[in-house]
């Protein structure tokens, strides 16, 4: 089973790597939303405005980064991987390797914040840890509605529809929580509550992904 | 001679037995306006006898979540067998569910409009930011996907299979969110302290028991009335369907 993740995970990142353009064209997507952000909102937004525009760009992101991870396999090479593997490897490596795709997604929407629209985080290896959980939970959720829109031949506006009211709760504890690198003082070890919080509903979803997706797997 | 006398009882009884719980339910219900209408209740400042809301307005919010609670069994039971009754049932019970949700929201605009907004003098943002608007929001936004996730497939195997999917995934993230909520965000409901005021979600002893009278057959009332409305259009569904059942 580790050998068919490993394998999986490594189809996915050679795939990344021989068709380049669909990566740079999230990276330009990334870029221009920030920009267009940059020349709409005031020189000097204040730190809450920043907080919220950016977990927003993080979500846009995340369904543009995640949307092609099941909607690129066409049904003939479904139905390949569906004699080679079982649908649990296949669903854990996908969620592996949007968990990366997304990490890296979310730092480079980071820096373009910093660079871009002022720099308002007090405590900025907080915030890089903040992002990171935040990417992970989103990139988490939308791979399943992902393969959910995927099976019912839709694009990428089904995943924001389904996946929108599933993420808020997360997001809005995630908005929470950058307060904390905001300087913003929260009582003692509501922080670690909240990590705790995220990091269980996370493995939640990956257990209902690991329960539900081999149902969407047959046809 | 004595048997055409009989027949009639015979055939009361039987409805009985079989549509007790409906009878049940309109009895509670009728209990439920009546006694909630003229039974004493504690009085309170801004609150006054909109108090009497609560046997409408919060068993609403019950009775969605037991509707839904029940179509989420029931999507459980289509992956189980791939049966696709169990899919029928959990579509109609969904869309019960989103319905009540609806009256919910009217029930609470009407409280709302004579306590928060005249007395209170709270603005529409707060208002609209109460975690409970966003929970119920959240709730209502999920099954309004569901439908539109079904509307958009026409294989009725695979659109019952892929929708079952969505609406375990769904109802399972809902739940959670709905306790973790009300403790990030401020709330004008009560109990939305938090702390010290005990817990921000639900507090049963926070209701008085003269109010607890008449609350709780509220419930089972207008949560039996969901399953009836929900049997109706179940049947509707299965006399359309009947060519699909091979029954």
């Amino acid at each position: 089973m580790m050998k068919h993740i490993a394998a999986l995970l490594k189809k996915d990142i050679l795939l990344e790597l021989r068709q380049q353009h669909t990566f740079y064209g999230i990276l330009l997507y990334v870029a221009s939303t920030v920009f267009v952000l940059f020349l709409a909102s005031p020189d000097k937004p204040a730190a809450d405005t920043w907080n919220s525009l950016f977990w927003v760009i993080q979500l846009f992101v995340c369904v543009n980064t995640v949307a092609k991870s099941f909607l690129q396999e066409s049904r003939g090479r479904m139905l390949y991987f569906y004699t080679l593997s079982s649908p649990v490897s296949f669903i854990i490596a996908k969620l592996l390797y949007n968990i990366v795709l997304m990490l890296l997604m979310s730092v480079v929407t980071l820096l373009l914040f910093y660079a871009f629209l002022e720099n308002p985080v007090s405590d900025s290896l907080r915030f890089l840890g903040i992002v990171l959980l935040g990417g992970t939970s989103i990139s988490l959720v939308f791979t399943l509605m992902s393969a959910i829109a995927a099976k019912a031949q839709q694009n990428a506006a089904l995943i924001a529809i389904l996946g929108f009211p599933i993420i808020l709760p997360q997001l809005l504890m995630m908005m929470k929580l950058s307060k904390a690198a905001f300087g913003e003082v929260f009582r003692d070890g509501a922080v670690l509550q909240l990590v705790g919080l995220i990091g269980l509903l996370d493995l939640m979803v990956i257990a209902m992904a690991v329960i539900l997706f081999p149902y969407l797997w047959k046809d | 001679m004595c048997k055409p006398t009989f027949a009639p009882l015979i055939k009361t009884l039987i409805l009985v037995r079989k549509s007790w719980w409906k009878i049940l339910s309109f009895l509670l219900l009728v209990y439920t306006i009546v006694g909630g209408f003229l039974m004493a209740v504690p009085t309170l400042p801004i609150l006054n006898e909109t108090i009497r809301n609560l046997y409408f307005h919060v068993c609403m919010w019950f009775a969605m979540m037991i509707i839904f609670g029940v179509s989420f069994v029931y999507s459980i039971k289509y992956l189980r067998g791939f049966n696709i009754r169990n899919d029928i049932f959990a579509h109609q019970f969904a869309a019960v569910g989103s319905f009540l949700g609806i009256l919910g929201y009217a029930t609470g605009t009407i409280w709302a409009n004579y306590t928060w907004i005249s007395d209170q003098g709270q603005s529409l943002t707060t208002i609209l930011k109460e975690p409970k608007l966003i929970g119920t929001g959240i709730a209502l936004l999920i099954y309004g996907a569901y439908f539109v996730l079904r509307g958009s497939m026409t294989d009725i195997d695979k659109k019952a299979r892929i929708s079952a999917v969505y609406n375990i995934f769904a109802f399972a993230m809902l739940f959670p969110c709905i306790w973790i909520i009300p403790r990030l965000v401020g709330s004008l409901h009560p109990g939305g302290e938090g702390g010290a005021n005990g817990n921000p979600a639900l507090n049963f002893k926070d209701v008085d028991s003269r109010l607890r009278m008449v609350f709780y057959p509220a419930v089972i009332g207008w949560t039996l009335l969901g399953v009836w409305i929900a049997t109706l259009k179940i049947r509707i569904q299965l006399l359309k369907d009947k060519s699909l059942l091979h029954e």
